[in-house]
Protein backbone atom coordinates (compact mmCIF):
# COMPACT_ATOMS: atom_id res chain seq x y z
CA UNK A 1 0.00 0.00 0.00
CA UNK A 2 1.41 3.70 -1.20
CA UNK A 3 0.21 6.80 0.43
CA UNK A 4 1.25 10.25 -1.17
CA UNK A 5 1.41 13.33 0.78
CA UNK A 6 1.17 16.61 -0.42
CA UNK A 7 2.49 19.68 1.87
CA UNK A 8 0.82 23.27 1.43
CA UNK A 9 0.51 26.61 3.33
CA UNK A 10 -2.55 29.17 4.24
CA UNK A 11 -2.37 31.81 5.67
CA UNK A 12 -5.38 32.86 8.22
CA UNK A 13 -6.78 34.91 11.13
CA UNK A 14 -9.21 33.17 13.67
CA UNK A 15 -10.76 34.53 16.92
CA UNK A 16 -11.59 31.30 18.99
CA UNK A 17 -14.68 32.75 20.69
CA UNK A 18 -17.59 30.16 21.31
CA UNK A 19 -21.43 31.94 21.67
CA UNK A 20 -22.27 29.15 23.98
CA UNK A 21 -20.09 30.61 27.15
CA UNK A 22 -19.87 33.56 28.49
CA UNK A 23 -17.20 36.43 28.11
CA UNK A 24 -15.37 35.41 30.93
CA UNK A 25 -15.70 31.59 30.33
CA UNK A 26 -14.46 32.33 26.73
CA UNK A 27 -11.43 33.95 27.84
CA UNK A 28 -10.50 31.55 30.50
CA UNK A 29 -11.08 28.27 28.04
CA UNK A 30 -9.16 29.78 25.06
CA UNK A 31 -6.79 32.95 26.65
CA UNK A 32 -4.88 34.73 24.19
CA UNK A 33 -6.72 33.36 21.25
CA UNK A 34 -9.78 34.88 22.35
CA UNK A 35 -8.64 38.22 21.67
CA UNK A 36 -11.23 39.70 19.94
CA UNK A 37 -9.17 41.26 16.99
CA UNK A 38 -8.34 37.97 15.91
CA UNK A 39 -4.70 36.72 15.23
CA UNK A 40 -3.46 35.11 12.26
CA UNK A 41 -1.14 31.75 11.69
CA UNK A 42 1.05 30.19 8.93
CA UNK A 43 -1.14 27.02 8.93
CA UNK A 44 0.81 23.57 6.88
CA UNK A 45 -1.37 21.56 5.82
CA UNK A 46 -0.37 18.17 4.66
CA UNK A 47 -3.45 16.07 2.53
CA UNK A 48 -2.20 12.17 2.23
CA UNK A 49 -4.28 9.18 -0.88
CA UNK A 50 -3.26 6.07 -0.63
CA UNK A 51 -4.10 3.43 -3.17
CA UNK A 52 -2.56 0.83 -5.25
CA UNK A 53 0.76 1.79 -7.60
CA UNK A 54 -0.88 2.22 -11.42
CA UNK A 55 2.41 0.49 -13.80
CA UNK A 56 1.74 2.74 -16.81
CA UNK A 57 2.66 5.66 -14.56
CA UNK A 58 4.60 4.38 -11.37
CA UNK A 59 2.18 6.37 -9.46
CA UNK A 60 -0.41 6.05 -6.91
CA UNK A 61 -1.86 9.40 -7.52
CA UNK A 62 -1.36 12.01 -9.63
CA UNK A 63 -0.21 15.05 -7.16
CA UNK A 64 -1.09 17.52 -10.04
CA UNK A 65 -5.11 16.27 -9.70
CA UNK A 66 -4.35 16.70 -6.02
CA UNK A 67 -3.06 20.11 -5.80
CA UNK A 68 -6.00 21.18 -8.13
CA UNK A 69 -8.31 20.21 -6.19
CA UNK A 70 -6.65 21.37 -2.54
CA UNK A 71 -6.35 24.53 -3.87
CA UNK A 72 -9.61 25.15 -5.34
CA UNK A 73 -11.47 23.70 -2.37
CA UNK A 74 -9.17 24.33 0.72
CA UNK A 75 -6.41 26.43 -0.44
CA UNK A 76 -7.69 29.33 -1.98
CA UNK A 77 -10.66 29.91 -0.19
CA UNK A 78 -8.74 30.06 3.43
CA UNK A 79 -5.38 31.73 2.13
CA UNK A 80 -5.15 35.34 3.39
CA UNK A 81 -8.57 35.18 4.95
CA UNK A 82 -10.41 35.64 8.39
CA UNK A 83 -11.94 32.83 9.15
CA UNK A 84 -14.94 33.41 10.98
CA UNK A 85 -15.67 36.22 9.02
CA UNK A 86 -15.16 34.93 5.69
CA UNK A 87 -15.46 30.63 6.01
CA UNK A 88 -18.91 30.40 6.31
CA UNK A 89 -18.85 26.91 8.25
CA UNK A 90 -17.36 28.97 10.95
CA UNK A 91 -19.92 31.33 10.95
CA UNK A 92 -21.42 29.85 13.73
CA UNK A 93 -18.30 27.42 14.84
CA UNK A 94 -15.15 28.07 16.51
CA UNK A 95 -12.34 27.74 14.26
CA UNK A 96 -10.64 25.66 16.43
CA UNK A 97 -7.72 23.35 14.40
CA UNK A 98 -9.47 20.64 15.06
CA UNK A 99 -12.69 21.93 13.14
CA UNK A 100 -10.60 23.26 10.68
CA UNK A 101 -9.39 19.50 9.83
CA UNK A 102 -12.72 18.48 10.27
CA UNK A 103 -14.34 21.56 7.50
CA UNK A 104 -11.05 19.82 5.49
CA UNK A 105 -12.02 16.73 5.36
CA UNK A 106 -15.48 17.64 4.25
CA UNK A 107 -14.60 19.58 1.37
CA UNK A 108 -12.56 16.74 0.03
CA UNK A 109 -14.24 13.84 0.85
CA UNK A 110 -17.25 15.94 -1.52
CA UNK A 111 -15.23 16.73 -4.01
CA UNK A 112 -13.17 13.59 -3.94
CA UNK A 113 -14.96 11.40 -6.86
CA UNK A 114 -14.66 14.78 -9.46
CA UNK A 115 -10.93 14.97 -9.08
CA UNK A 116 -9.96 11.04 -8.53
CA UNK A 117 -13.34 9.22 -10.55
CA UNK A 118 -11.39 5.56 -10.41
CA UNK A 119 -11.43 2.96 -7.34
CA UNK A 120 -8.05 4.19 -6.38
CA UNK A 121 -6.42 6.54 -4.91
CA UNK A 122 -8.50 7.25 -1.88
CA UNK A 123 -8.12 10.40 0.91
CA UNK A 124 -6.41 8.73 3.81
CA UNK A 125 -5.39 11.93 6.23
CA UNK A 126 -5.32 15.21 6.54
CA UNK A 127 -2.88 17.08 9.03
CA UNK A 128 -2.83 20.62 9.54
CA UNK A 129 0.14 22.08 12.02
CA UNK A 130 -1.35 25.63 13.13
CA UNK A 131 2.22 26.57 14.26
CA UNK A 132 5.11 23.84 14.46
CA UNK A 133 4.38 22.97 17.81
CA UNK A 134 0.68 22.38 17.55
CA UNK A 135 -0.41 19.45 15.31
CA UNK A 136 -3.73 18.23 14.49
CA UNK A 137 -4.70 14.81 12.73
CA UNK A 138 -7.36 13.20 10.89
CA UNK A 139 -6.40 9.51 10.02
CA UNK A 140 -7.88 6.90 7.98
CA UNK A 141 -9.98 5.22 10.50
CA UNK A 142 -11.69 8.73 10.78
CA UNK A 143 -11.12 9.81 7.28
CA UNK A 144 -13.87 6.67 6.16
CA UNK A 145 -16.51 6.70 9.70
CA UNK A 146 -19.15 7.94 8.92
CA UNK A 147 -20.14 8.87 11.75
CA UNK A 148 -20.39 12.93 11.99
CA UNK A 149 -20.83 12.35 7.71
CA UNK A 150 -19.91 16.12 6.21
CA UNK A 151 -20.38 18.74 8.94
CA UNK A 152 -18.39 20.69 11.57
CA UNK A 153 -20.12 19.72 14.74
CA UNK B 1 7.23 -0.19 18.74
CA UNK B 2 8.46 1.00 15.32
CA UNK B 3 12.14 2.55 14.95
CA UNK B 4 12.93 4.72 12.29
CA UNK B 5 16.36 5.76 10.76
CA UNK B 6 16.46 8.46 8.57
CA UNK B 7 19.17 9.08 5.44
CA UNK B 8 19.70 11.47 2.28
CA UNK B 9 20.62 11.02 -1.23
CA UNK B 10 20.99 13.44 -4.19
CA UNK B 11 20.02 12.28 -7.62
CA UNK B 12 18.96 12.53 -11.00
CA UNK B 13 15.93 11.45 -12.62
CA UNK B 14 13.41 11.50 -15.29
CA UNK B 15 9.80 10.64 -15.03
CA UNK B 16 8.30 9.16 -18.56
CA UNK B 17 6.60 5.99 -19.95
CA UNK B 18 8.55 5.39 -23.26
CA UNK B 19 5.24 3.95 -24.37
CA UNK B 20 3.50 6.81 -24.10
CA UNK B 21 3.75 9.98 -26.60
CA UNK B 22 5.40 13.43 -25.78
CA UNK B 23 2.44 15.12 -25.20
CA UNK B 24 1.19 12.58 -23.16
CA UNK B 25 4.40 12.34 -20.38
CA UNK B 26 4.19 15.68 -20.25
CA UNK B 27 0.66 15.71 -19.67
CA UNK B 28 1.08 13.18 -17.10
CA UNK B 29 4.58 13.83 -15.34
CA UNK B 30 5.00 17.67 -16.67
CA UNK B 31 8.03 19.04 -15.96
CA UNK B 32 9.14 15.76 -14.45
CA UNK B 33 9.43 14.12 -17.87
CA UNK B 34 12.11 16.90 -19.20
CA UNK B 35 14.22 14.44 -21.06
CA UNK B 36 17.50 15.74 -19.62
CA UNK B 37 16.49 15.10 -16.38
CA UNK B 38 16.96 16.85 -12.94
CA UNK B 39 18.01 16.75 -9.54
CA UNK B 40 16.52 16.29 -5.84
CA UNK B 41 17.63 16.07 -2.19
CA UNK B 42 16.03 12.76 -1.43
CA UNK B 43 15.53 12.07 2.21
CA UNK B 44 14.44 8.29 3.06
CA UNK B 45 12.96 7.45 6.52
CA UNK B 46 13.01 3.22 6.88
CA UNK B 47 11.07 2.08 9.63
CA UNK B 48 11.60 -1.24 11.12
CA UNK B 49 8.79 -2.56 13.37
CA UNK B 50 9.64 -4.95 16.35
CA UNK B 51 9.63 -5.56 20.18
CA UNK B 52 12.93 -4.14 22.05
CA UNK B 53 14.75 -7.26 22.83
CA UNK B 54 14.94 -8.57 26.32
CA UNK B 55 18.99 -7.54 26.76
CA UNK B 56 19.61 -4.79 24.34
CA UNK B 57 16.43 -3.00 25.09
CA UNK B 58 16.61 -2.35 21.10
CA UNK B 59 14.37 -3.20 17.98
CA UNK B 60 17.45 -3.37 16.28
CA UNK B 61 20.73 -1.59 16.32
CA UNK B 62 20.68 1.64 15.05
CA UNK B 63 23.98 1.82 13.56
CA UNK B 64 23.48 -1.66 12.12
CA UNK B 65 20.86 -0.21 10.32
CA UNK B 66 22.63 2.52 8.93
CA UNK B 67 25.35 0.56 7.77
CA UNK B 68 22.84 -1.59 6.01
CA UNK B 69 20.81 1.49 4.22
CA UNK B 70 24.57 2.79 3.48
CA UNK B 71 25.71 -0.21 1.66
CA UNK B 72 22.06 -0.82 0.54
CA UNK B 73 20.32 2.63 -0.71
CA UNK B 74 23.49 5.39 -0.53
CA UNK B 75 25.51 3.42 -2.63
CA UNK B 76 23.64 2.76 -5.28
CA UNK B 77 21.51 6.05 -5.17
CA UNK B 78 23.87 8.55 -4.18
CA UNK B 79 24.72 11.32 -6.86
CA UNK B 80 23.64 8.77 -9.48
CA UNK B 81 21.66 9.53 -12.53
CA UNK B 82 18.61 6.75 -11.82
CA UNK B 83 17.25 5.97 -15.11
CA UNK B 84 20.75 5.19 -16.43
CA UNK B 85 22.98 4.25 -13.47
CA UNK B 86 20.40 2.46 -10.95
CA UNK B 87 18.77 -0.16 -11.97
CA UNK B 88 15.63 -1.41 -11.99
CA UNK B 89 14.64 2.20 -13.12
CA UNK B 90 16.28 1.23 -16.63
CA UNK B 91 12.98 0.19 -17.37
CA UNK B 92 11.01 1.59 -14.52
CA UNK B 93 10.06 4.96 -14.15
CA UNK B 94 12.14 6.45 -11.12
CA UNK B 95 8.47 8.03 -9.25
CA UNK B 96 9.04 8.27 -5.29
CA UNK B 97 6.26 5.39 -5.22
CA UNK B 98 8.63 3.13 -7.35
CA UNK B 99 12.27 4.24 -5.56
CA UNK B 100 10.26 3.33 -2.30
CA UNK B 101 9.29 0.34 -3.32
CA UNK B 102 12.83 -0.42 -4.39
CA UNK B 103 14.28 0.67 -1.41
CA UNK B 104 11.76 -1.41 0.48
CA UNK B 105 13.34 -4.91 -1.96
CA UNK B 106 16.62 -3.87 -1.20
CA UNK B 107 16.01 -3.45 2.66
CA UNK B 108 13.46 -6.04 3.83
CA UNK B 109 15.34 -8.69 3.49
CA UNK B 110 18.52 -7.37 5.31
CA UNK B 111 16.29 -6.21 8.23
CA UNK B 112 13.50 -9.37 8.57
CA UNK B 113 13.83 -11.62 11.14
CA UNK B 114 11.35 -13.45 13.07
CA UNK B 115 10.96 -10.69 16.19
CA UNK B 116 10.85 -7.87 13.71
CA UNK B 117 10.26 -6.66 9.76
CA UNK B 118 10.76 -3.70 7.80
CA UNK B 119 7.52 -1.68 8.47
CA UNK B 120 7.78 1.69 6.11
CA UNK B 121 9.44 3.37 3.86
CA UNK B 122 9.21 6.93 3.26
CA UNK B 123 10.80 8.94 0.29
CA UNK B 124 10.63 12.79 0.63
CA UNK B 125 11.40 13.75 -3.14
CA UNK B 126 10.69 17.47 -1.94
CA UNK B 127 10.31 19.02 1.12
CA UNK B 128 5.94 18.95 -0.84
CA UNK B 129 5.72 15.71 -1.76
CA UNK B 130 6.48 12.49 -0.37
CA UNK B 131 5.37 8.94 -0.38
CA UNK B 132 5.08 5.95 2.27
CA UNK B 133 4.89 2.65 1.48
CA UNK B 134 3.83 -0.23 3.69
CA UNK B 135 4.92 -3.18 1.19
CA UNK B 136 2.23 -5.46 0.02
CA UNK B 137 -0.50 -4.75 2.58
CA UNK B 138 -3.69 -4.60 1.33
CA UNK B 139 -5.16 -0.65 0.47
CA UNK B 140 -8.56 -1.53 2.10
CA UNK B 141 -7.22 -2.07 5.62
Amino acid sequence: MFRVTRRYQFAASHRLNAPQLSERENRRVYGKCNNPYGHGHNYVLEVSARGPLDPATGRAADPAALDELVMRHVIRPFDRRDLNAEVEAFARVVPTSENLAVEIRRRLRVNWTAAFPREWPKLDRVRIAETGKNIFEIGADEIESRSGEGDVP
Amino acid sequence: MVITRKIEFSASHVCRNPEMSEPENQALFGLEANPRGHGHNYVVEVSVRGDPDAVTGMVMDLKELQEILNREVVGPYDHRFLNYETPPFDRVIPTAENIAHDIWRRVAPCVGNPVRGLYAVRVRETPDLYVDYFGETPCSA
